[in-house]
């Protein structure tokens, strides 16, 4: 029989709905299955447990192939959010939460969530911008310690 | 399929433990069956609560609700669903109130 795996760290590192949506749902996975998790935002990935950009996630209409629209249309004023308000109409159908409901239903499973030190130094973010449920703002290595004797997903 | 002596009763499941008909299922099996699923004893009113919804929820949709479900319609919250069964409530409280896993990515 295989070993099941007990923990997973998840990275996300960039910051459009798209990319956003797969890590907090493979962290709500592992912990719905009894893992432990910790989920760790670095880069752009940050606007995930940002207060100010939490609300304003949206879908990345330009160089998307997997969208099928031109790029230049997807350039267009307006586009990205029309296309995110029809993604976030699918997901609601789905009763999949919007990502601010998710992240505090994450956090609520028990699920870890760190911000990336660099980072957060990088784009000038202070603790007080990041939302509550962020347990800490951790290094890379104090991320690689905490992975230890589990699976590191990087999104 | 595997049978399994639960409460002194025969009743099938599958390779991971879950039922395979839920009518098999007794009251008298959910402590038994908790502690075969790690979720801590004496069951509460809080547990029974969850694997009541779980077992009607099952019986009404034919699949049994995901956390975020039972989070949300089951009048105990994600905090508490985790407390109640630390290792994963949906599969765990499933595994107790005998019916399936429940499936589903959310």
């Amino acid at each position: 029989m295989t070993t099941p795996i007990e923990k997973v760290s998840i990275v996300i590192s960039k910051g459009s709905l798209e990319e956003i949506y797969p890590g907090l749902i493979m962290a709500n996975g592992a912990r719905a299955e009894g893992m432990e998790a910790n989920l760790f935002f670095t880069f752009f990935g940050l606007d995930a447990v940002h207060k100010k950009r939490i609300d304003h996630i949206k879908v990345a209409t330009v160089g998307n192939p997997g969208l099928h629209i031109p790029t230049w249309a997807g350039g267009l004023p307006g586009v990205s959010s029309l296309m995110t308000k029809y993604m976030e109409h699918q997901i609601e159908e789905l009763d999949i939460p919007g990502i601010p409901e998710f992240v505090e239903m994450i956090s609520d499973t028990g699920a870890g969530l760190y911000g990336c030190l660099a980072s957060v130094d990088l784009f000038g973010i202070a603790r007080e911008d990041l939302i509550d449920q962020v347990d800490d703002i951790i290094t890379v290595g104090e991320f690689y310690e905490m992975a230890a004797g589990g699976q590191i997903i990087f999104t | 399929m595997p049978t399994q002596q639960i409460a002194g009763v025969a009743v099938e499941v599958n390779d991971e433990g879950f039922f395979v008909d839920a009518e098999q299922w007794t009251e008298e099996m959910a402590t038994p069956l908790a502690e075969q699923w790690g979720v801590p004893v004496p069951l509460t009113d809080k547990h029974w609560q969850v694997l009541r919804f779980m077992r009607s929820e099952y019986f009404e949709k034919g699949t049994g609700p995901t956390v975020r479900k039972l989070g949300k319609t089951s009048g105990v919250t994600v905090k508490e669903l985790y407390q109640l069964f630390p290792k994963g409530p949906a599969k765990l409280a499933a595994g107790c109130a005998g019916i399936p896993k429940p499936r589903g990515c959310v």
